[in-house]
């Protein structure tokens, strides 16, 4: 096999054990809670007759090895248990929200690749007014706290200018131009912070590549500065910038959590968040293996990408 | 010389850094005749590679570069950035040190050659691609074909070196400067790369200057070679001159200091004291405070002069030299 | 056949010093301004945080109130002091307690390499495959809200970033020959930890500490707002921002200064941490 496609082989034999563990973490948070769990969902109304019930639905009974066997089974067949208060299977209620939090995300990452990987590789290559522009950019991007900068846009576009709704939602398949009205705020908000990271990393992986030999070579060579920029140098410094991208998709899953809350959009974050609040344990599991899996599954693909566009892992000098 | 192709008239090179401004070339005058291999000879940090930048126009915008570089009777200093790049690569080209740093690793190097050729021809890819495979074969690469293909790590660095060759000789330039183009290299793999440079001179007829520390390599390859030390040019001269009767006191040191064959091992001769700080440097010559023979006059610049046809000179032992700078005076000047 | 003659003497400009650097000077004095308001709250703060004035319900800053003041009509200045004051305790508190347990398992692990370096960094390797915010607000779902519990679990996402710089700068002093040349005396591993690699490696864990030090201000305030940190009566700056949100557009004093607060923190450590890099971590400097 080429050392390209070992490398490949070998993160995607990686995120197996990381999916084992995390699966057994989010098994456990039900019996890590202090106390009776399930006499803490209830609340202390509920008679010991509820909570006996609840416990055998849940399973909570038998062995802890046997209760995981049967979790994680059901997990692979699409079973992510019942939602205790609606009772409507978890699973549906992940793949009502789950699009939201996608849609959301994804979004915002292409927001903040879109203009931070252009401003990050001007500001390498033409010091001078954009690179000023760009340390500006980034200072207020880890200054501002994403959440905070959603408050001061509703404030702006919500309150007083009036031009996008505060909050709420519509399918994107009902109401396209809708749907992207309800996003506006959110994306900015969650892009922004990622955006002048991204530009930061752009900006020290194009200086790091401008700085080489064999960029020098290419100028003695006559090749024109745009085509040495955009061809030879971005490439090179693809690597690093796609990494970050993917290590980066982690932290917007994050911020959605908090994002989603604010603007009411019905995702997997505010899921999980309202669920916390009503003590809607088995939802706050499905919620949190979801947004892990996503994360991990961002992860793999993000490795391949690398695997395919670092010219060093072929050299062998990647591990 | 009325055949040369680079004329260097007083080029000064300063750049400007946090702790004030490196003087790396001062005063700097020779000329390179068409045809010829001209050696360019001194240490690391001696500005033999800073004046090869500044002939290419290659320096970072942190450099200032004045004085007159002509190429074929062209003025290159001042001259636009896209006259510059369109010279680069096509009437003058530049082989770096390092042949493992000097291709892209994320390209071919079939592609990186024929990208050197549709950068100052208008040709069809296919006629790039056939010049290219051509010029592989031309500096040794074997089975060209199925070389072209191939990222650079895949080539040795003797390979990449002559693909590097290969690369500043795609548009059949009139002067090539090469940088140290063999010091990275193994010993056997430099001889050959040597050989390939003196193959290829007899062949197309290119001008090559060639940077190097290592007399070796001039000796072996050189028509006429210039010491630089500190900035400053000390001397110019026909190799065979050279070797023979050196003339400035640092490149009298530089010779006495190569090992010979019948040195007692462990003995190696290193020149005392070290080299002037290049920010304020003190005025007159920079190797006075290392020279045996100093005196007062040092602390002036002396002028490089002629003391025979094809031997320069700049050190006020010798007479030319005095002549130069007092062209009235001369016989009354004094015994050192 | 080189020439065996010293190189030229590369003058090296040395900015020695964390107040050498113009931004370590400006996040070290603007540090120590806010570290002042947050011990002397009640020095400082011109009101009773929690005194409700009903003739002051959503009023504007005045000489009085310079931000205004909240839906009781408590002094939103004084709030946000008080509120500052607990969530840069948490700030501190986090980072500390993942310093003090993260540095140690990657020096060990750092140091003594092999199956004991497989053993810690591989679940502290799981952790960050997770997304940070997640791993916090599903610990806070298992033990329930709490400032403490925000503290914890900003520390549980902290410690593994801490551990794995500590881990790195760890090898590079591992190698270095005086460290070696320890070994091959017989000095007890404990004695060469404690004496040669911790101080040497432990330089760029402070600077990455100081930093995400000023991060973890906003993580403080993101779980307090979604109801997850701080719980009433006690305020913190994310509570504030909850609490302010039905009131946004006619009393934005409420929303803005906390957040101001924040961003300011989160600059003040970027920048000391920055100028801590340069004299604790060489390596670093370049960006």
């Amino acid at each position: 096999m080429s050392p390209r496609g070992r490398f490949i082989v070998r993160r995607l034999l990686l995120a197996i054990p990381v999916i084992l563990v995390m699966s057994v973490f989010v098994f456990l948070m039900i019996h890590l809670v202090p106390g009776d769990p399930v006499q803490t969902m209830l609340g202390f109304r509920a008679t010991p007759r509820n909570v006996a019930t609840v416990r055998e639905q849940l399973g909570l009974d038998r062995p802890l090895l046997a209760q995981y066997i049967t979790w994680a089974s059901g997990l692979l067949h699409g079973n992510f248990g019942q939602d205790f208060i609606s009772h409507a299977p978890v699973s549906t209620l992940l793949a009502q929200r789950l699009p939201v939090t996608i849609e959301l995300t994804v979004l915002s990452m292409t927001l903040a690749v879109l203009v931070g990987v252009p401003l990050g590789v001007r500001a390498a290559a033409r010091p001078g007014a954009v690179r000023h522009l760009s340390e500006g950019l980034v200072i207020a991007g880890i200054a501002i706290a994403d959440f905070w900068l959603g408050i001061m846009l509703v404030l702006l576009f919500a309150g007083i200018w009036q031009v996008l709704p505060p909050s709420g939602y519509v399918p994107l398949l009902k109401d396209p131009i809708q749907n992207l009205r309800y996003l506006a705020l959110p994306v900015v908000a969650l892009a922004f912070g990622e955006t002048a990271y991204i530009l930061r990393t752009t900006r020290g992986a194009m200086d790091e590549v401008l700085d080489t030999q064999y960029i020098s070579f290419l100028r003695a060579k006559g090749i024109a500065e745009r085509r040495i920029v955009y061809r030879h140098a971005l490439r090179n410094a693809a690597a690093p910038i796609v990494t970050v991208i993917g290590i980066q998709f982690g932290v917007l899953l994050g911020g959605a959590i908090v994002i989603e809350s604010l603007f009411a959009l019905p995702g997997v974050g505010r899921l999980i968040v309202t669920s916390i609040q009503q003590r809607n344990y088995v939802v706050v599991q499905g919620g949190v293996l979801v947004v892990a899996a996503l994360f991990i599954l961002v992860t793999l693909l993000t490795d391949v990408l690398v695997g395919w566009l670092d010219p060093r892992i072929e050299e062998g000098a990647a591990a | 010389m009325s055949d040369a192709i680079l004329t260097l008239e007083h080029v000064d090179v300063g750049f400007a850094t946090d702790d004030g401004t490196v003087s790396a070339v001062s005063d700097v005058s020779l000329s390179v005749a068409s045809g010829e291999i001209f050696g360019l000879v001194g240490e690391s940090g001696c500005g033999k590679t800073t004046l090869a930048m500044a002939t290419m126009g290659l320096l970072p915008a942190s450099a200032t570069v004045s004085g007159s570089v002509r190429f074929q009777g062209r003025e290159l200093v001042g001259l636009a950035p896209e006259d510059l790049r369109r010279l680069r690569g096509d009437r003058i080209s530049m082989v770096f040190q390092d042949p493992m740093t000097s291709l892209d690793p994320a390209f071919s190097i079939g592609e990186q050659i024929a990208e050197t050729i549709t950068a100052h021809r208008n040709v069809q890819r296919g006629q790039a691609r056939d010049r290219a495979l051509a010029l592989l074969a031309d500096v040794g690469i074997p089975e060209p074909e199925r070389r072209y293909g191939d990222a650079p790590h895949r080539l040795s660095g003797g390979m990449r070196q002559r693909v590097v060759i290969a690369t500043a000789l795609a548009n059949e330039p009139a002067l090539m400067l090469a940088d140290e183009p063999t010091t990275a290299l193994d010993v056997t793999i430099q001889s050959q790369i040597l050989d390939l440079l003196r193959d290829l001179r007899q062949r197309l007829r290119t001008t090559i200057v060639l940077i190097t520390h290592d007399l070796g390599v001039i000796a072996q390859l050189c028509d006429r070679v210039g010491v630089m030390y500190a900035g400053q040019l000390v001397e110019i001269a026909t190799v065979a001159e050279i070797f023979r009767a050196p003339r400035h006191p640092y490149t009298q040191a530089l010779l006495a200091a190569l090992p010979t064959q019948h040195q007692e091992p462990g003995s190696l001769r290193v020149i005392p004291g070290r080299v002037p700080n290049l920010i304020d440097p003190p005025p007159g010559c920079r190797f006075a405070s290392r020279c045996p023979y100093v005196m007062d006059e040092c602390t002036i610049v002396p002028p490089l002069a002629h003391e025979s046809a094809d031997h320069l000179i700049a050190c006020w032992l010798s007479e030319a030299t005095r002549a130069a700078a007092h062209p009235a005076g001369a016989a009354t000047g004094g015994a050192a | 056949m080189s020439v065996a003659i010293p190189n030229v003497p590369a003058r090296t400009s040395r900015r020695q010093g964390i107040l050498a650097s113009r931004k370590g000077r400006v996040g070290f004095a603007i540090l120590v301004a806010l570290i002042a308001i947050a011990v002397f709250a009640p020095l400082i703060a011109p009101h009773d945080p929690n005194a409700i004035d009903a003739s002051r319900i959503l009023a504007g800053p005045d000489l009085a109130h310079p931000f205004g003041s909240d839906a009781l009509g408590r002094d939103v200045l004084s709030r946000v002091i008080y509120a500052y004051r607990v969530s840069l305790g948490v700030a501190v508190g986090s980072t500390l307690l993942a310093f003090l347990f993260g540095v140690p398992l990657g020096m060990y692990a750092g140091y003594h390499g092999g199956w004991v370096d497989t053993l810690i960094m591989r679940p502290i390797d799981m952790v960050l495959a997770l997304p940070a915010l997640l791993l916090a607000v599903a610990l806070i779902a298992i033990i329930g809200p709490g400032s403490d519990v925000a503290l914890l679990a900003i520390a549980v996402i902290y410690l593994p970033i801490l551990a794995r710089v500590v881990r790195s700068s760890t090898l590079v002093v591992a190698s270095q020959t005086y460290v070696e040349a320890a070994r091959a005396r017989g000095t007890p591993s404990r004695r060469i930890i404690t004496r040669h690699v911790l101080p040497n490696a432990i330089g760029p864990a402070i600077v990455q500490a100081t930093i995400l030090m000023g991060f973890a201000l906003q993580i403080e305030a993101a779980l307090s707002f979604l109801g997850l940190g701080a719980q009433p009566p006690t305020s913190s700056l994310g509570v504030m921002l909850a609490d302010g949100r039905d009131f946004l557009t006619q009393a934005p004093w409420i929303e803005i200064f906390p957040g101001v607060a924040i961003a300011i923190t989160v600059l003040a450590f970027n920048f000391f941490g920055d100028g801590l890099r340069a004299r604790l971590d060489p390596r670093g400097v370049t960006r």
